[in-house]
């Protein structure tokens, strides 16, 4: 970058509150800027305490040094949540998600049990759909990504516990993964859309093997057993799968173009009869 | 067990992940880490001779993924179901309620299915298989074996006994190259369990 030339900032001085997608988008747009500007974005740190706080149990800013140029936050920051899942963690390898499967085995279970009334084996699946949507940066985005889960009150919105996964990465998105091996058959049809539907809902992988493609659909098949929701965000796209409660629609084009990818999964308590 | 021309072997994948991944990974997730433990099962498998029968023991197992069941169980099958030079036989131990659905769901997808071990001392068939399959198979299990000259009067239905030979082709049961009896592969591995 060459000297005085200027800095993009991230103004989040006035942020009152941030779930993990924002966090984690927080850092792919810093990723983007920083890529287009050649050197590290400012951030301008939150003045609220509590959203500092957060931030800090999330592990935010470990992973905000990479990607933007801030003023490290006071001892305020520490501690940690009983509500935290899994602090947001970097995914770049398959070490990474070995480590993402490893932390969530000492809280997730208390938390699922506590929060969402899932019984204690749910650990198991759960880890299985953070491994899956993990290994999907890293099988498909050929970028790095982070992830990042937690369990909040959504009396609102809900009126019950919901624990949400944010998954997002800055590579090539669903479109480029899928193109070289799919998009003849859809001739001037493919796009982001068609792209998203291959994956999401017919389970097509740029991999000819024919045990690959299968994680995205298990993944959807055990949110819908627990009626959570999932999305999946590519380049101007967002497909989904919409539970009875959730008003979100199931498709949706003409978005924001987004690099890379987002997959979201919110999971509910449990309504107990 | 004179009749048999295999000595059957267990493998312990917990034990094998640590060995052949790193000793950091107590998990079977990602699929570079579940082909590992695949290949490493089949080097241990090379020295068998032609025909072998691996009790492949899962118990120690936390985590397994799709993309590991697939590597580790599916494509474990596949590689050693059209191998005309070695004649592998498994049982899968261990594949309790938390691993059951990632197993089925792999076998399913490549119309597979295994003799897997549920619960202590109970056997069952998983993946793709008919109903007179699995009857024939639970016979074959409760029975343990099933010499020549009690094959037809234990299956008087010519279809049941073609599901027999089935099974046997399909590597849910092992036939004696010296005496042609049948057996259940769970009876095989008992004493190894």
């Amino acid at each position: 970058m060459a000297l005085g030339a200027e800095k993009t900032l991230f103004d989040a001085r006035h942020l009152r509150w941030v779930d993990p997608n924002g966090m984690v988008a927080l850092l792919v747009a810093g990723s983007v800027a920083a890529k287009a500007q050649g050197g590290r974005p400012r951030l301008g740190l939150p003045e609220s305490a509590d959203v500092i706080g957060y931030l800090g149990r999330m592990a935010f800013f470990e992973a905000a040094r990479e990607v933007f140029d801030f003023e490290a936050p006071g001892r305020r920051s520490a501690g940690s949540s009983s509500d935290v899942l899994l602090e947001i963690t970097r995914v770049a390898a398959n070490a990474d998600v070995h480590e993402v499967v490893d932390r969530v085995q000492g809280k997730a279970g208390a938390i699922l049990a506590s929060k969402l009334g899932y019984p204690t084996t749910a650990v198991v699946q759960f880890s299985v759909i953070l491994s899956e949507v993990c290994q999907n940066i890293i099988e498909h985005a050929e970028a790095p990504g982070w992830v990042a889960a937690q369990a909040y009150n959504w009396a609102r919105r809900l009126g019950r516990f919901v624990v949400v996964i944010s998954v997002m990465d800055v590579g090539r998105g669903f479109r480029g993964s899928l193109m070289d091996q799919h998009s003849a058959r859809y001739a001037d049809r493919w796009g982001d859309t068609t792209a998203l539907e291959a994956a999401f809902l017919h389970g097509l992988t740029r991999f000819p093997d024919s045990g690959r493609g299968q994680g995205i659909q298990q993944i959807r098949r055990q949110v819908r057993r627990w009626d959570g929701a999932i999305t999946i965000r590519s380049g101007t796209a967002r497909i989904g799968q919409v539970p009875e409660w959730d008003d979100t629609p199931p498709l949706v084009d003409g978005l924001a173009p987004l690099p890379g990818s987002q997959i979201s999964i919110i999971l509910p308590a449990r309504v107990t009869p | 067990m004179t009749d048999l021309p295999i000595d059957p072997i267990a493998i312990d994948v917990g034990k094998l992940l640590n060995k052949t991944v790193t000793s950091l990974y107590s998990h079977l997730v990602t699929r570079p880490t579940g082909r590992a433990v695949r290949m490493a099962i089949a080097t241990q498998l090379q020295s068998a001779g032609e025909q072998s029968l691996s009790l492949i023991d899962l118990s120690e197992v936390v985590i397994i993924d799709f993309s590991c069941a697939d590597e580790v169980v599916a494509k474990l099958l596949q590689e050693y179901q059209d191998n005309e030079v070695h004649d592998a036989f498994f049982v899968f131990r261990g594949v309790h309620e938390p691993h059951r659905d990632q197993i089925e769901v792999v076998l399913v997808r490549q119309g597979l299915a295994a003799v897997v071990e549920t619960d202590p001392g109970n056997f069952q068939l998983l993946g793709v298989h008919s109903d007179r399959e699995d009857r024939v198979w639970g016979v074959l299990e409760a029975r343990g074996m099933l010499a020549i000259d009690e094959i037809d009067s234990v299956f008087d239905d010519l279809e049941d006994r073609k599901t027999l030979e089935s099974l046997v082709h399909r590597g849910l049961a092992f036939r004696s190259l010296i005496s042609g009896r049948i057996h259940s592969l769970s009876r095989l591995v008992e004493h190894l369990m």
